[in-house]
């Protein structure tokens, strides 16, 4: 089983999040691997652990900082790394994302053949969800996306998606793409002994001109959408905080009467 | 003017109310007309669509296998053709289903959006990013816009001019797909306003110890709909559909009120754009009161049965 995992470098959620000039700011300091990319990797590890035999290639697109996505891949058990990373890249909307990721996949595929790419359900930056369809979409594989559970059988991947109003069971062909959720696993720790050997492993740097992309056909000259204002929300004004000494649910309800919400 | 495309979506063969709000936005980017992907409409759902603004509902006959993106998307597609806008309902499914349109179409793309408008011949949009703590508007550079609207950001409001909207069938073959949907089990429909669409939303977290019953009371007596934090979906309290939060169901409300909830970051990404927050929880360093308009320190059994009594009372009163 040979599986590659998409793993995004995002700003971490606990951190204070904002944008520079239209671009969300990245710095190595409070970024991590994308928390939902965690299920991703487990996933592709399971599924090789399950066969006994294969290999786990973790790959991330995006600045120098991001190379910290997959080192942390690296640290929970993945075999290789490879960290895309070129200027021109950078303001690349979910096309030319998709573009990218899909020329680093073939490459591997064509050493190799992949059976799986598997990606997280969401990046919790962009959070757009359509990465994944994207790129099944750019390498014209099967789209498996957003699999709550994941088998794979006899060449076909079988996939059950639970939707707002039915849960469907979806089976294509390899080799695919799959995106899973959250419900899909629950993803292990680092241990001690991967964090060891992480140090050591090494992470393969491509630029676009090793994937044979021109700088022109992605980033933010190539995007189809472009950010032209940012700016933080006002904190919400006059907030009130009672603690209850007995009458706090006549307040609550009165302070909806008031508003007009009860 | 030109033809804007809105995609409709349907509960049990009606229209959704989401699905008005959408037809309402289309109406401020140009000419609407609606696609109807599936067996035929009712002459009833044709007239509510006429009423928000629908010239035209293109239908393009599908069963099933339209569940699968890459069709429902080629039958998006074939009703399309003329429309350099397309503007659909924000859901899973559906941001799906426009990455493919925009592959084959080259439009650019924006889901989540809070509201949209034409700035000079360009689409532009307005989205709440970072768990509803900045604002972002986005301008769709490309030729086609695919514009993917959150439920509750527009107000549904009928056309100036209701008519009824001709029914236009799209003859289109839907192409062979790699995925094949083995099953399908449907997923009972909630009672009531699915969360996604609810005015009000009333959620109960892990400080409910599995006993939804005030959580659901406060909710019926405001007309809303019950939510949950992921702790109480995956302790099998209540079921997954309820979940809100950034990996369940993104709301926006005029009012959530959370209860026994910690506010966690992944749930405030998909709660913090609501009009007013209430929240209940007997920790006052919880940090749902960071963001909460009216917050009760205390205990979510002594409060919310008061706060129920008091509505009763101001109802009958
Ligand atoms: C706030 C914000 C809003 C944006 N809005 C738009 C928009 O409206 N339209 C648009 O076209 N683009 C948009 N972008 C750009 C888009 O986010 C990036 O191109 C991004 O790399 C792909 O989309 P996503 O982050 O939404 O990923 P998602 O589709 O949410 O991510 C799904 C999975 O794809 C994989 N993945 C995504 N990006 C990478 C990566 N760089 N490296 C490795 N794996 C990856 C991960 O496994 C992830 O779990 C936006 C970005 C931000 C930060
Ligand atoms: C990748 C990832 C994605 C996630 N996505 C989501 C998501 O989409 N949605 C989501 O909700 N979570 C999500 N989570 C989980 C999230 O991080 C929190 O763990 C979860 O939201 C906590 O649920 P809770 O607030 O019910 O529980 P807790 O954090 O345990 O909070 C319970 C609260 O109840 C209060 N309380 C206890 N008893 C009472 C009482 N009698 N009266 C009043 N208050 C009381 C306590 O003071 C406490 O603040 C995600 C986590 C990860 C890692």
């Amino acid at each position: 089983m040979r599986i590659l995992v998409t793993v995004k470098f995002v700003p971490d959620l606990q951190s204070q999040r904002s944008f520079t000039e239209g671009a969300v700011t990245r710095t190595g300091d409070d970024g991590t691997m994308n928390e939902l990319d965690e299920n991703a990797v487990e996933a592709a590890l399971q599924l090789k652990e399950a066969a006994g035999e294969g290999e786990v290639y973790a790959l991330t697109v995006g600045g120098d900082d991001a190379v910290a996505a997959v080192r942390k891949a690296l640290q929970l058990g993945v075999d290789h790394a490879i960290h895309v990373s070129d200027a021109a890249i950078a303001g690349s909307d979910v096309f030319g994302t998709a573009k990218v990721i899909a020329a680093a996949v073939r490459k591997v595929h064509d050493e190799a053949p992949l059976d799986l790419v598997v990606t997280g359900m969401a990046a919790l930056d962009g959070l757009t969800s359509m990465l994944p369809t994207a790129l099944a979409a750019e390498l014209d594989w099967s789209q498996l996306t957003l699999a709550s559970g994941l088998t794979v059988e006899d060449g076909a991947a079988t996939i059950v998606r639970h939707l707002p109003d039915a849960h469907e069971t979806v089976a294509a062909p390899l080799p695919a793409v799959v995106s899973v959720t959250d419900e899909a696993n629950k993803p292990r720790y680092p241990n001690f002994k991967l964090i060891m050997a992480a140090r050591s492993k090494p992470v393969t740097t491509w630029t676009l001109a090793d994937l044979g992309i021109p700088a022109e056909a992605v980033g933010a000259g190539a995007a189809r959408t472009v950010v032209v204002d940012a700016s933080p929300r006002p904190p919400r004004e006059n907030r009130v905080k009672v603690t209850d000494t007995g009458d706090a649910g006549t307040q609550l309800a009165d302070f909806l009467i008031e508003r007009g919400l009860a | 003017m030109s033809t804007v495309a809105v995609l409709v979506e349907t509960r049990s063969g009606e229209v959704t109310q989401p699905t008005f709000e959408a037809l309402t936005l289309a109406r401020t980017l140009g000419t609407p007309v609606a696609v109807w992907i599936g067996a035929a409409p009712e002459p009833a759902e044709l007239a509510r669509l006429g009423v928000y603004g629908a010239e035209e509902v293109r239908v393009v006959p599908a069963g099933d296998d339209a569940r699968v993106p890459a069709a429902a998307a080629a039958a998006l597609g074939a009703a399309t053709q003329d429309a350099a806008v397309v503007v659909m309902v924000s859901t899973f499914v559906n941001k799906e289903v426009a990455t493919r349109l925009a592959l084959a179409t080259g439009a650019g793309v924006v889901v989540d959006a809070a509201g949209a408008e034409l700035v000079d011949g360009h689409v532009e949009t307005l989205q709440t990013v970072f768990a509803a703590t900045w604002n972002v508007r986005t301008r769709i550079a490309a030729e086609r816009a695919i514009v993917a609207v959150r439920p509750n950001t527009t107000q549904a409001i009928a056309g100036e001019t209701p008519g009824a909207a001709t029914l236009v069938e799209v003859g289109a073959e839907l192409p062979e797909t790699r995925e094949a949907i083995v099953a399908i089990e449907p997923v009972p429909a909630p009672e009531g306003v699915p969360l996604a669409e609810a005015p009000v939303v009333v959620s109960g977290g892990r400080g409910t110890n599995g006993d939804y019953t005030l959580v659901r009371e406060l909710a019926d007596v405001l007309g809303g709909a019950v939510g949950a934090s992921r702790d109480a979906t995956d302790e099998g309290w209540i079921s997954h559909e309820h979940m809100v939060g950034q990996t369940g169901t993104t709301v926006t409300p005029a009012l959530y009120v959370a209860c026994g909830i910690s506010g966690a970051v992944h749930h405030r990404g998909g709660m913090q754009a609501s009009g007013t927050v209430v929240a209940v929880n007997i920790d006052p360093d919880a940090p749902i009161f960071e963001i909460a308009d009216f917050g009760v320190v205390g205990d979510l059994g002594d409060v919310l049965p008061q706060a129920i009594a008091r509505i009763h009372e101001h109802r009958a009163g």
